[in-house]
Order: structure tokens, then C-alpha cells, then sequence
């Protein structure tokens, strides 16, 4: 019964969301923090909402996911959170010790009107943030965006509140990690290496959620972007951000205050944004393209031609997070597979412009963002359009169970299988992996459904 | 963080038990301190849970998308039937809502779905900004009550007002205008009402079971396997049966006073506690002799096939030490019987949510030693685990990777055990998912309990 809900139908609903395809801000703020080394995400709302992100990062990583909460009251919410915060920043300093507290806000919070940079400038007046320790902070209010969106405001929020110019340039470029996995901004780091090129890549959520079994629970695992990393950003070359809608408008922020150029480039998933990111780093760094890469991409376009035929002509359904969907529609393309019905949660303008140009090569594709734009939506386009393949995070799992077709799981979040946190989906080894995930299931059906006469042993 | 400490304002809700120690006087029930990182959650978080299971009604969520979002089929309450609770329904407000309020929204939603759906009673969790923005959900469920016929009721569940327990007492509320509405015809005088059993891995169908092999008629669960029709009649059964004392003895105690309906607190899990509840049950009915007559066939017949078979793993666990941290105290009791049973002892022990009471038992019931705590945080937690030299930890979510890190065997008690805990075969099921933790072949190539191995 659970799978018969979706009626085929698709009626204007007002306002009414069913199976969303996104969740709220401060889930990403939570997640881009834990980017930071040694630092404790701070959640400025009730309880449940510290709980419930903790959970949901706990369920996708099956790491502990540490963040404290202001617990708000009903007396904080008439007369306001500040004694709440400040409360909250002297016990975390004294008991957890972090070297930075990350606080974001609630819908709670900006509803009843907190300020936090006024909150935490009387924090640091009234001498509770102890030397050497900071404080920063994201608002990040429920009601406007998405969880992609409190993502790219924690990030703003490290740009603008760390970085530091001294006036003089230092050789290297900023990364600025759009919202994507530990193992993805550990491949990044592995692709800058093999270029040669100096870097600081931020957040950077590798050695924090993907931390080894060691026998200890380590509060402020060792990874993160550390203090000194986010003070230089301000006297890098250059910053290079790895998507338009979680990563850019750090480096939009960098280049105001401190003048540093930047260019944003897509999430380098799949062959296509995997070049594109490779060139514009090697350009920034001033660095050339070394030959382990250039073998790299050759296995990568060798296993896309090899079996080329698998793919052409597939149709696709997709739904997930805006810098994560565009490559990846891309690569699909690339593949000679058709995405032909895509939703995101994410509103924005940029994504649909983005997603408009790429689809060309899709004539007729359903496309939709932002309210509305569930995964109701886009299994009543699966009923109208049935597809060959479905990519998304673990509720699409109800989905391809009704229509009965291959899944993929991709994206935010993962709650039902692992290797998310461990492989990589970004670089040209990301793209093989995305090759041989999408092969397979496709195989799998094939071997499961075959007639006898078909049953082939050599595909 | 080598030295780990104890926070000063935490004192008062941690005590260890021994001989000539200070009073017992753990503090409990309060909010937590700012700036903790509490495993706790919020109001609508136990609303949520307590009236989720209900399958055929509509449940949505009136707020910004993320409570819908997060409360989305993450408790495997299983449905014989309608499945509708497993979807998730949001009015996803967005600024201009927060703004002008968010009541039209709601209207609009509620219609479309009731339309859609057919549902046999609506659910309206308010949410945080509801309580702020003062949109009247009370009138609008009224009104679209009006229209369509069916029952709908307002959830006052805004996240911070209160504690989860809070969002228990707010989610019998809504259940309790519902009872009393249906027709009790049909209903035996050697009936019950089976309260707090929220079908997690068909629980509850292991419970029913037993309690219709005895003879007696079950007239709701609530809220496992829920539905509708049966909470609206609820009042016609003989007894009250309640388990998770925390979330639902509200609602017992307010049908007693209402329908005069006697309520016994029970539990089902391990042996002790299980043959107690079907004892308790039998023995309200004391001119039925043959109802304690089946009672002590089906103890005997489980208990029968289940000993042997729990000594093997007796044998293994006998002498390793067990930490619990879940969410109600009551579950705490048994869970530490249960292990008794297993040879293991228990060197911690905690709730989210317990009371006074519930912490003067857990005390006598404890050993020597053993560390009690309320509202726990992961330090603690980690604290205790390594210095008490624990080999288990029973918790949820958010306790288990923690647990893996620090080399300890896990089980989950919690929204996400995958097999039933509950019942004779339920504490079978315990002692083997126990088991497979504790002596799993994994430890030995990870360092354990911080290093030592």
C-alpha cells in the first residue's frame, strides 16, 4: 500500500509538499561546520532540531555527529534567545573546549528576532570567548531555501569571519568545496596534489566523517580546515568554486572584501565538469596537467566508449541538490542517456538557467525547483513517463519499488546502504565508479529479468 | 580529549551507587543546560512518535519543511494495512507564510489531501513557529472537520515548549478526543486496550498474540499498527495495558477518569517482565480462571522453548558488563533484567526522559558501582563506558557510533531495531543480536575500550 499512494494525475497543489526533495537549512550549516578542525556546530533553536540533524548526519555517515543546542524554552522564546546563546557559549568553551563554536540559526530563532552577530559580538565583549577561540556564525532560517542553502551560508560564514589580508599574496588557490562527501573533498585533494598545485580546500568534512576505528571516540576528529588555512584565504591567487549554488557565494564574499578573483565551476562530476575543473585549477595554480591524470580520464572515456551501448538512449528520472544535479545530468548526457525528469527542493534562478542550457540536449525534459518540487512530483511524471533508471537519495528506494526499475543512490542523504563516505564520486575515478554503479544495475536487471533463451553470459 | 570531565551543572543528574555515597537525589525532568550536546530531543519530536503509527489517518506537519522531513518513515512501525503514516506531508512554509501566518496554507492542504487520501481521521503537528507566528490551527481544524466530515485535531507540539514528555502528553490529547467517538457493541467484558506498544518490527502482533491466546479481546492498539476506528472505541475495553510508561499513562490515567477504565503499567521485555504482563493482565480477571489457566500454557511453552536456547549464549556473555542509555527509565528496568538473565551486569544506566520514581527504582534495582545518569550527552557517555570497562551499549541512533569507535558491541533498543525485541522471542532476538555484537569476529582487529586491547 505504501508504494500506491502517487496518483498519476498531477494536479496545482497550493503550497502543500508530499515526499520533499530537500530539507532545511540548518542541516547544512551543521555539516559544512564539521568541515572545520575542531570545531562544534552549535544549533541556536530547540532540542529536537539539534537531535534531529545529528540523526539524519549519524544515519548518512554511521559516524557520531557532535553539536550542541541552545534548548530553547518558552520563556527564550518571548524574551528572546540571547541569554540562551551566551549561556551556551560559556559551557561549551568550559566543558567541550572547541576552538571554535559554529552557530547557526532556527526558524525559531529568526522568528522571534535574534541577531547573532550582535549576540556574538556581546559574547566577545563581555569577555566569554576565551583567546585564541572564536566564534562564528550563519543565519540560516527554515523557512527560505534549503539545507543546500544553510550550506552555502555556513561557508559564507567561514569566508567572511576568518579570512584575514596581510597584504601580501600567497601562492596558492581556494577551493571552496561545494556541499559534497568527505570521500569527494578527499579525491579534490588528491587531484590538486597530483597537479602540483597549493591549495586550501574548505570546508573539508574528510578525517572528520569518515574518521578510521581507532578505539577512542575522538570529540574534534583530525580533520577540518584549520584556523590558519581560512585566516590566508584572504592573500590567495585566486578562489575556484566547486558549484554555483553551495560554493560560490564564499567566494563571491572573498573577492569583496579582500579582492581575491574567482570562478565558479560546476561540482567536477562526470567527464565534462571534470575537465573543466582540472583546466581551471591547473590555469590558477599556474600548474600543467600531468600524465596520471591524463591516464586517469583515458580509462575513464575508455569504459564510457566500451560500453557505450548500454547506456544510449536510457531515460532517466533524478531529484536531489542543485550542484550535485547539474554535472550529473551532464555526464548522463554524455553517457547518451536522456534525463527526462528532474526536481530539486533547492529554489534558485542559477539552477534553472544551468539546468535549461544542459537539457537542450534533452528536448521535452520535465524540469522543476524549489516549492513544489518534490518527489511526489516526480514519480506522477515517472507514471506519465516511465524511465529505465532512477538516481536520488534513499526515499527514492519507495519510489523505484512501485515502478519496479533500477535505483541509484546518489546524493543527501544516504541511509540504507554505505560507500558514499568511502568512494568518491567527483575526478574522472568518481565518473568510472557512476560508470560501473549504473552498469551494473542495469546488468543485474538484465541477468534477473532475461528470459532463458537471453540469459547471456557475456555482456 | 584525554581528560574528560564532568560538567559542574551536571552534577546533580549523574549518581553512582555506593555504600555510605551522598543522598540520592538525582536531579530529572528539567531542560537542558544551553550548550550542551544533549541526546535529546523536542516537543513534536514525542508527539511525532506517539501518534506516527496511527496508519490510516493523515499526518502533516504545519511549519518549515525540515520537521516533515525529518520524521519521514524513520520508525519501522510496521501497518497490517494502510500505510499512509509512511508519507510525509508538509506545509513547508516559506517567509511570506511567517510573515502573513501560514492558516490559508493550511486549509489548502488539509483539503487537498483529505480529498486525495480519503483519510479516516487528520493529524495538525504545529511546529516552533506556529507558537510564534499565532496561527490559529485550532480554528482551521475545525472548520475543515466541518467540511469533510472527518475528525481533525490539532497537535500542540511547538518544539519548545517543554521536553519530548511534553509532546507525549500533547499527542494523548488529541488521541483522547478521538476515544469515545465509536461504537462499543461488539466489545467483550474480557477486553483490553494494549497502550505505549508502537508495533516497531510487528512488536505489537507478537503482544495481541498472546493476549487473544489467553482469551481476551483486543480492542486497540495504540498507537502500533493503529487505526482510527479502534481508537475511537477504545473506551469500551475492560483495562488499560500500558508499556513506555513515559509516553502514554497520561492518556490511561485520563480514560480512567473519564470511562472509569483501571490501567496496569506492564512491560514485554525479557522473560520476567513478559510473563509478568500476561500474570498482571490475567489476574484483573479473576472470574475468568481460565484466562491465568492460558496465561501459564503460554509461559510455559515459551519459556520452555526459549531457555535452552539462551544458554549458549548465557555461556559467552556470562560476566561482561552492559551500558544503557535510551529513552524511557521504564525500558531501563527490564533491559537490566534481561541482561541479568544473560550472566551480564550493568555498569550504567540512563534516560532521556525518566522521573524521580523512575530513578529511586533504577537505583534499588542496581549493582554496586553502576553509574545512573539523566540526559546523558556523548563525553559522559564515553566516559563512563571506558572507566566502567563496558562491553555493550544499548541506545539509539545517535549512541551507536559512538559505541563502534570506542570498540563496544551496540544494540539498538531504540526506532531502529530491525527484528522484535519484545515478547518470548523478542528476548531471543535480544540475546542473539547481543551475542553477534559482543563476539563478533571484527573486534579482533580493532583496537578496543580507547586503545587497550
Amino acid at each position: 500500500m505504501l508504494l500506491r499512494h502517487t496518483t498519476k494525475e498531477v494536479k496545482v497543489r497550493e503550497g502543500l509538499t508530499i515526499n520533499p526533495a530537500k530539507t532545511c537549512q540548518p542541516v547544512g550549516a551543521l555539516y559544512a561546520a564539521l568541515g572545520i578542525h575542531g570545531c562544534l556546530p552549535h544549533s541556536h533553536g530547540s532540542q529536537g532540531c539539534c537531535a534531529y540533524h545529528r540523526s539524519m548526519l549519524t544515519r548518512h555517515y554511521k559516524e557520531p555527529v557532535m553539536a550542541a543546542t541552545s534548548s530553547f524554552t518558552e520563556g527564550a522564546s518571548v524574551f528572546g534567545g540571547q541569554a540562551n546563546l551566551l549561556a551556551s557559549i560559556d559551557t561549551i568553551f568550559s566543558v567541550y573546549d572547541p576552538d571554535i563554536i559554529a552557530v547557526h540559526s532556527t526558524c525559531l530563532s529568526e522568528t522571534i528576532g535574534d541577531d547573532l552577530q550582535q549576540i556574538t559580538k556581546k559574547a566577545k565583549d563581555d569577555g566569554k570567548i576565551p583567546e585564541g577561540k572564536h566564534v562564528i556564525y550563519a543565519s540560516t532560517p527554515s523557512f527560505v531555501g534549503s539545507h543546500v542553502t544553510g550550506y552555502a551560508n555556513m561557508v559564507v560564514g567561514m569566508a567572511e569571519q576568518f579570512a584575514e589580508s596581510t597584504g601580501e599574496k600567497k601562492e596558492q588557490v581556494n577551493l571552496i568545496a561545494g556541499w559534497m562527501e568527505p570521500s569527494d573533498m578527499r579525491e579534490i585533494k588528491k587531484i590538486s596534489k597530483e597537479l602540483g598545485a597549493r591549495i586550501v580546500l574548505f570546508p573539508d568534512t574528510s578525517d572528520v566523517l569518515d574518521a578510521p576505528q581507532t578505539g577512542k571516540h575522538e570529540f574534534y576528529p583530525k580533520g577540518g580546515v584549520t584556523i590558519p588555512e581560512l585566516k590566508s584565504t584572504g592573500d590567495s591567487l585566486s578562489s575556484i568554486a566547486l558549484g554555483c549554488i553551495s560554493a560560490e557565494p564564499a567566494a563571491v564574499a572573498l573577492d569583496k572584501k579582500f579582492g581575491v578573483p574567482f570562478e565558479t565551476v560546476d561540482m567536477p562530476i562526470g567527464i565534462s565538469a571534470t575537465d573543466r575543473f582540472i583546466m581551471a585549477l591547473s590555469k590558477a595554480a599556474g600548474v600543467s596537467v600531468p600524465d596520471e591524470i591524463t591516464s586517469e580520464r583515458g580509462r575513464l572515456l575508455d569504459a564510457m566508449t566500451d560500453m557505450d551501448q548500454y547506456f544510449y538512449g536510457k531515460k532517466v528520472a533524478l531529484f536531489g541538490d542543485p550542484d550535485q544535479l547539474i554535472p550529473l545530468t551532464e555526464f548522463l548526457l554524455d553517457l547518451g542517456m536522456l534525463p527526462i525528469h528532474i526536481v530539486s527542493g533547492t529554489p534558485g534562478k542559477r539552477f534553472e538557467k544551468r539546468m535549461a542550457e544542459i537539457l537542450e540536449r534533452s528536448p521535452g525534459a520535465n524540469f522543476k525547483n524549489g516549492p513544489g518540487a518534490d518527489t511526489f512530483l516526480l514519480h506522477q511524471w515517472m507514471k506519465n513517463e516511465p524511465v529505465d533508471l532512477l538516481i536520488g537519495n534513499s526515499y527514492g528506494k519507495y519510489i523505484a519499488r512501485d515502478e519496479n526499475i533500477p535505483f541509484i543512490r546518489f546524493g543527501f542523504p544516504i541511509v540504507d546502504r554505505i560507500g558514499h563516505s568511502y568512494f568518491p564520486s567527483v575526478g574522472y575515478s568518481g565518473g568510472l565508479r557512476l560508470v560501473e554503479k549504473i552498469l551494473s544495475v542495469f546488468m543485474d536487471r538484465q541477468d534477473r529479468e532475461a528470459p532463458e533463451e537471453k540469459f547471456e553470459l557475456v555482456m | 580529549m584525554e581528560q574528560i570531565q564532568i560538567l559542574k551543572d551536571r552534577e546533580k543528574q549523574i549518581f553512582e551507587k555506593k555504600d555510605g555515597g551522598a543522598a540520592f537525589d538525582l536531579s530529572c525532568e528539567t531542560t537542558s543546560l544551553s550548550g550542551s550536546v544533549s541526546q535529546r530531543a523536542c516537543v513534536f519530536c514525542g508527539s511525532r512518535v506517539v501518534l506516527y503509527p496511527v496508519a490510516d489517518a493523515l499526518h502533516l506537519v504545519h511549519g518549515p519543511i525540515g520537521c516533515a522531513a525529518y520524521t519521514w518513515d524513520i520508525r519501522g512501525s510496521v501497518s497490517s494495512g494502510p500505510e499512509l503514516h509512511r508519507l510525509s506531508f508538509s506545509t513547508d512554509l516559506q517567509e511570506t507564510d511567517v510573515i502573513f501566518g501560514g492558516e490559508k496554507k493550511l486549509y489548502a492542504s488539509l483539503i487537498e489531501l483529505i480529498e486525495q487520501y480519503q483519510p479516516k481521521a487528520a493529524f495538525i503537528y504545529s511546529t516552533c513557529i506556529i507558537g510564534i507566528i499565532g496561527d490559529d490551527i485550532d480554528a482551521v481544524c475545525r472548520k475543515v472537520a466541518k467540511e469533510t466530515g472527518i475528525p481533525v485535531l490539532p497537535v500542540h507540539s511547538e518544539g519548545f515548549k517543554g521536553t519530548k514528555k511534553d509532546g507525549y502528553r500533547a499527542a494523548c490529547i488529541s488521541l483522547m478526543k478521538l476515544v469515545g467517538t465509536g461504537e462499543t457493541d461488539d466489545i467483550s467484558p474480557y477486553s483490553l486496550n494494549i497502550l505505549g506498544e508502537f508495533n516497531l518490527a510487528g512488536e505489537a502482533w507478537i503482544i495481541r498474540e498472546y493476549y487473544e491466546r489467553m482469551g481476551l479481546q483486543v480492542v486497540s492498539t495504540m498507537t502500533g499498527d493503529g487505526r482510527v476506528d479502534a481508537v475511537r472505541k477504545a473506551h469500551g475495553a475492560a483495562l488499560n495495558v500500558v508499556q513506555c510508561s513515559g509516553s502514554m499513562t497520561s492518556l490511561a490515567q485520563d480514560m480512567e477518569k473519564k470511562y472509569g477504565i483501571p490501567f496496569m503499567r506492564v512491560s514485554y521485555f525479557g522473560i520476567e517482565d513478559m510473563a509478568s504482563a500476561l500474570y498482571d493482565v490475567a489476574k484483573h480477571f479473576p472470574d475468568r480462571p481460565d484466562i491465568m489457566e492460558k496465561a501459564r500454557e503460554i509461559v510455559k511453552s515459551e519459556v520452555e522453548t526459549l531457555y535452552p536456547q539462551l544458554q549458549k549464549f548465557k555461556a559467552a556473555l556470562s560476566g561482561k558488563k552492559a551500558a544503557i542509555y535510551v529513552g524511557g527509565a521504564f525500558k531501563t528496568f527490564s533491559l537490566i533484567k534481561a541482561l541479568r538473565s544473560l550472566g551480564m551486569s550493568v555498569v550504567l544506566a540512563g534516560s532521556q526522559t525518566g522521573n524521580s520514581e523512575d530513578y529511586r527504582n533504577l537505583k534499588e534495582m542496581s549493582d554496586e558501582g553502576t553509574v545512573i545518569v539523566d540526559d546523558s550527552n556523548p563525553v559522559e557517555l564515553s566516559k563512563f563506558i571506558l572507566e566502567k570497562e563496558a562491553d555493550l551499549l544499548i541506545g539509539g541512533v545517535k549512541e551507536r557510533p559512538i559505541a563502534f569507535k570506542l570498540g563496544v558491541a551496540f544494540c539498538d533498543h531504540n526506532h531502529e531495531r530491525k527484528i522484535p525485541l519484545a515478547g518470548f522471542i523478542g528476548m531471543y532476538n535480544f540475546a542473539l543480536e547481543v551475542y553477534q555484537s559482543v563476539m563478533s569476529p571484527v573486534w579482533q582487529f580493532a583496537p578496543r575500550k580507547g586503545g587497550q586491547k
